[in-house]
């Protein structure tokens, strides 16, 4: 629309500046504060600008770790935090893929079950089946282990609706053109609706790798050894002993270590991020 | 429900497929779902070893107990600080990107990233900015004359917690937004111009009636983040205190079950929780149904 | 190289819906046979019952001497054009062309060859490593011809494969198509809904309604010798004119008109009487004739088309553009033109073919 405003055109900017500054100036601060030695919070207020400590609060941290506060080496963390979430994002497209193809393309009995079981999932996030689903795991000998962070976790109704809806996108024609060409189901699903699933698989990966970075509760029930901890619950472990000492410094590195790796993934693949999150929901 | 016109024919293939979701699905999500209903309905002796069934005891127990009120209330006003101010600001945000044109691919890279933070990561942000001792904004608040302290204030840890939630979802809103804005058509507005109307009363009155489907459906989907995804901000920094104040439901269920051990109650609570996320879902899934008739 | 034999076939659908009664149709080795009729009448699910898309209700489809009920569409050597083209987005022209051959097992040299013949005949050599998205709708139609082209299958099955085309190139592909299909000689079943389509390319032609056969015909005979008021209405631009009419002895009435029909009277009392466009003119003063209300014309070029009435029925002729219009003129009909249909059943009642409908299609000059 031909429309000239100068001052709706402040306004639009101002906003938006305020709102970057909302979003950005927590992390600002942590970082600056990561930046510092201990002592530089015994004035009663956080410093503003850059410190000198950025190599030694990081390198400690990442080499060291508090192991008296349940934060080992932060490498170790992040390593578990990585494959972790990279399990739970494969796992995940892996299960869910080859659920929506069956039911997609196949016409059998259970089909109309199976799809409900799939999507009473949503209706049951683990908060709040917490006790028996520790138990289950317990049980079954998963505590402490990869599988015990990982398969639990990656049956998934929004996947699998997410292909779902996809492959009722797909013309006929392309299954039906590769029956004439003598693809069988395996064949098809492998040469033509994997390939063409591309986009799809690769922005529902970022959502799910966030979701599995991100898990908080269900890692900090099952790993009782320091082996297994993941980042985002090795900051807070860190935080509850630091604290007391006022080593906000370490606490806000560790925030940042945790954070960073999801953040830069969102930032460089904005475009598949937006798309696996519209998508998702719908 | 569809299917292609054309099927594969074969017996067992599709359930060769469909066998790990489904025996994932049935071993942790619907058995455990399952023992928590039937546990909800037994309570055990002190030590653990027998339980006598007390058909609705442990919910009407529950209904009596102040702190699980308490819990109620708490969840109230937390999901709906959450969804209010984290939709409010969103909505302002999107509304100035879809105005500019140029910049605002850059702007929206700087707004979207907290998404990706985990929320004991956010908790803990903000943990620091309040922070009595060493955080910006106790300081700057100390200069107005108030003395903010979250470890004692009821009030403080409340909007402590609702302002690191808001913080984290305010991305995900507004990605949203800028889809429903970029959905309502760009001759309506104009039409309204031509009406006479300014740009204000443009969007109140053509463009925000328009979004109403976006924002009712980021309204079911906020509660929802507010009562089930929160669990990280509160365990990493209120745990739910001062004095139960900041005691949401799904902190709750794991204090009681976990800490406190109280398996009946505790199953109880996770059983109420459940049909609270089913009508949710519900809520949710009607609304995609009615988009979709458009 | 194969024929097709369809015997009593019909298709059922799960909950009930009949799509398809009683088809019986041979197609020769080599034959060009197009299927017609409106949407809904049951000629994609026939073609698709016989690719093997669709499971066969009752009846038996052969294709050579073979019962190919059971068999998969992979294996009843035919090929597929369909209306979408059905190109594999993800891969090089190429490679769909190539797909069908390489899950046969067909060794690489022969598939080289077969793409590099097809693609020659086709003039799409030069796209072979470009993927559908970059080529034209016309150049997609070529690749989705190759790719059924390249398998030297028994049987071409073409569902609609025009129909997404623009007018003009729809002509020229429409050429390209006999044109293959000649040079190819491989038995053709075509199913479009256009009727200058299925004239143009048939060797004989199949007018499908309800899910049945109405006529089968060649492209002349089913012109020019209607089996229903349903073929005589669908097949021909503009339609054939049916008007109510009655018939006393040897004269013909029509609302309050009446013309001598010179023995063509195959029956008496109530008849529909059919009558193309083109076979009627304007009358001269002193002629027996039918009085016309003229109510709007078409310029078609070499002709205009005039429409009115007749008493109250609607009446459409096609005269020369040279030829003078008045408000009180009169139509003449030369009455071994006319075509008559029960009242009831709408069938065409025994009597005179005329004798283009049994002219033999015009074989090219080679």
């Amino acid at each position: 629309m031909v429309e000239n405003r100068p001052f709706l055109n402040f306004l639009t900017h101002l906003v938006l500046i305020l709102g970057v500054l909302m979003v950005v100036f927590p992390v600002y601060l942590a970082f600056i504060a990561s930046t510092h030695g201990p002592t530089d919070f015994m004035s009663g207020i956080v410093p503003l600008l850059p410190g000198d400590q950025f190599s030694a609060n990081y390198g400690y941290l990442l080499g060291t770790g508090e192991s008296t506060a349940g934060a080992p080496p932060f490498l170790l963390m992040l390593g578990n935090s990585l494959a972790m979430a990279i399990m739970i994002a494969v796992g995940k497209i892996a299960i869910s893929i080859i659920s929506a193809f069956a039911i997609v393309y196949f016409r059998f009995p259970l089909r109309v079950p199976a799809f409900w079981l799939i999507f009473m999932t949503l209706m049951l996030p683990v908060e709040v089946r917490i006790l028996p689903t520790y138990k289950v795991v317990a049980d079954l000998g998963m505590l402490n282990s990869y599988s015990g962070l990982v398969i639990p976790v990656i049956a998934s109704a929004t996947a699998t609706f997410l292909f779902r809806q996809f492959f009722l996108t797909v013309p006929e024609e392309m299954m039906e053109a590769a029956r004439v060409d003598g693809a069988g189901p395996m064949k098809f699903f492998r040469d033509i609706l994997l390939p063409l699933s591309r986009t799809n698989i690769a922005a529902l990966f970022i959502i799910m790798f966030i979701y599995g970075w991100n898990q908080y509760l269900w890692p900090m029930l099952i790993t009782t050894e320091p082996h297994y901890y993941t980042v985002v619950m090795g900051i807070k472990r860190l935080a509850n002993v630091l604290d007391g000492d006022n080593q906000w410094n370490l606490v806000m590195a560790g925030v940042i270590l945790a954070g960073l790796p999801p953040v830069l993934v969102i930032i460089f693949m904005q475009r598949l991020f937006v798309k696996g999150l519209v998508e998702t929901e719908k | 429900m569809q299917t292609k016109r054309t099927v594969f024919q074969s017996r067992v293939l599709p359930y060769f497929l469909l066998a790990p979701q489904l025996i994932i699905t049935l071993i942790f999500f619907v058995w455990p779902a399952a023992q928590a209903i039937w546990q909800s309905f037994l309570r055990q002796d002190p030590f653990g070893l027998k339980a006598t069934f007390v058909w609705f005891a442990n919910y009407t127990r529950l209904l009596d107990d102040p702190d699980y009120l308490n819990a109620l209330g708490a969840t109230f006003v937390f999901s709906v600080g959450v969804t209010v101010l984290s939709m409010g600001l969103s909505l302002m945000f999107a509304v100035a990107v879809n105005r500019v044109l140029r910049s605002g691919r850059f702007y929206t890279t700087l707004l979207v990233w907290p998404y990706a933070v985990a929320p004991a990561a956010a908790g803990l942000l903000w943990w620091f900015m309040f922070n009595p001792s060493v955080g910006i904004i106790p300081y700057l608040l100390s200069s107005f004359g108030y003395e903010w302290n979250h470890r004692l204030h009821t009030g403080d840890a409340m909007v402590l917690i609702i302002i690191a939630a808001a913080w984290k979802q305010i991305s995900y809103n507004f990605l949203f937004f800028v889809a429903g804005l970029q959905s309502v058509p760009q001759s309506l507005s104009e039409a309204a111009a031509i009406d006479g109307a300014g740009p204000f009363k443009r969007f109140w009155t053509v463009v925000f009636p328009l979004l109403s489907p976006t924002t009712f459906f980021l309204a079911v989907i906020n509660i929802t983040y507010a009562m089930f995804d929160t669990f990280g901000i509160v365990d990493a920094t209120t745990s739910g205190g001062p004095s139960q104040s900041t005691n949401i439901l799904v902190y709750k269920v794991y204090a009681d079950g976990f800490i406190g051990l109280n398996l009946g109650p505790s199953a109880a609570q996770s059983v109420i929780l459940m049909l609270i996320v089913v009508v949710l879902t519900v809520v949710q899934f009607r609304w995609i149904e009615r988009k979709v008739q458009y | 190289m194969a024929s097709i034999d369809v015997e009593s076939v019909g298709k059922v659908y799960t909950g009930g819906v009949r799509a398809v009664s009683d088809i019986r149709l041979n197609i020769a080795d080599g034959e060009f046979i197009v299927l017609v009729g409106p949407s809904g009448c049951g000629k994609s699910t026939l073609l698709r019952m016989i690719a093997g898309l669709e499971t066969i209700s009752e009846g038996e489809v052969k294709i050579g001497a073979r019962v190919v009920n059971e068999v998969e569409p992979a294996d009843r050597d035919i090929a597929m054009v369909f209306q979408n083209y059905a190109l594999y987005p993800h891969m090089t022209v190429y490679n769909n062309l190539a797909y069908g051959l390489k899950n046969r097992g067909t060794p690489k040299a022969e598939i080289d060859a077969r793409v590099a013949e097809a693609a020659r005949m086709l003039e799409i050599t030069q796209y072979l490593e470009r993927k559908p998205r970059a080529l034209s709708g016309g150049q997609r139609q070529r690749v989705a011809m190759g790719r059924a082209i390249v398998r030297k299958p028994a049987a071409f099955l073409f569902d609609e494969p025009l129909s997404n085309l623009d007018a003009k190139l729809r002509v020229s592909m429409r050429g390209e198509i006999k044109r293959l299909q000649r040079r190819l000689g491989t038995t053709s079943i075509y199913v479009t809904h256009d009727q200058l389509e299925a004239m143009t390319l048939a060797d004989r032609l199949v007018v499908l309604n309800g899910g049945r056969i109405e006529q089968i015909g060649a492209p002349l005979e089913v012109y020019h010798a209607p089996a229903s008021t349903f073929v005589a209405s669908f097949i021909g631009s503009p339609a054939m004119n049916l008007v109510k009419g009655e018939l006393h002895g040897d004269k013909l009435a029509i609302g309050p008109a009446m013309i001598a029909l010179n023995g063509f009277a195959p029956t008496s009392g109530a008849v529909t009487i059919g009558v193309r466009a083109e076979d009627l003119r304007i009358a001269r003063e002193d002629e027996e004739a039918l009085p016309f209300r003229l109510e709007y014309t078409e310029e078609l070029g070499a002709q205009r088309l005039i429409h009115g009435t007749v008493g109250d029925q609607q009446i459409t002729a096609a005269v020369s553009p040279e030829i003078a219009l008045s408000p009180d003129m009169r139509i003449a009909i030369d009455a071994k033109r006319l075509h008559f249909f029960s009242i009831d059943t709408g069938k065409r009642l025994p009597g005179n073919v005329p004798a283009e409908a049994k002219l033999a299609p015009a074989e090219p000059v080679l």
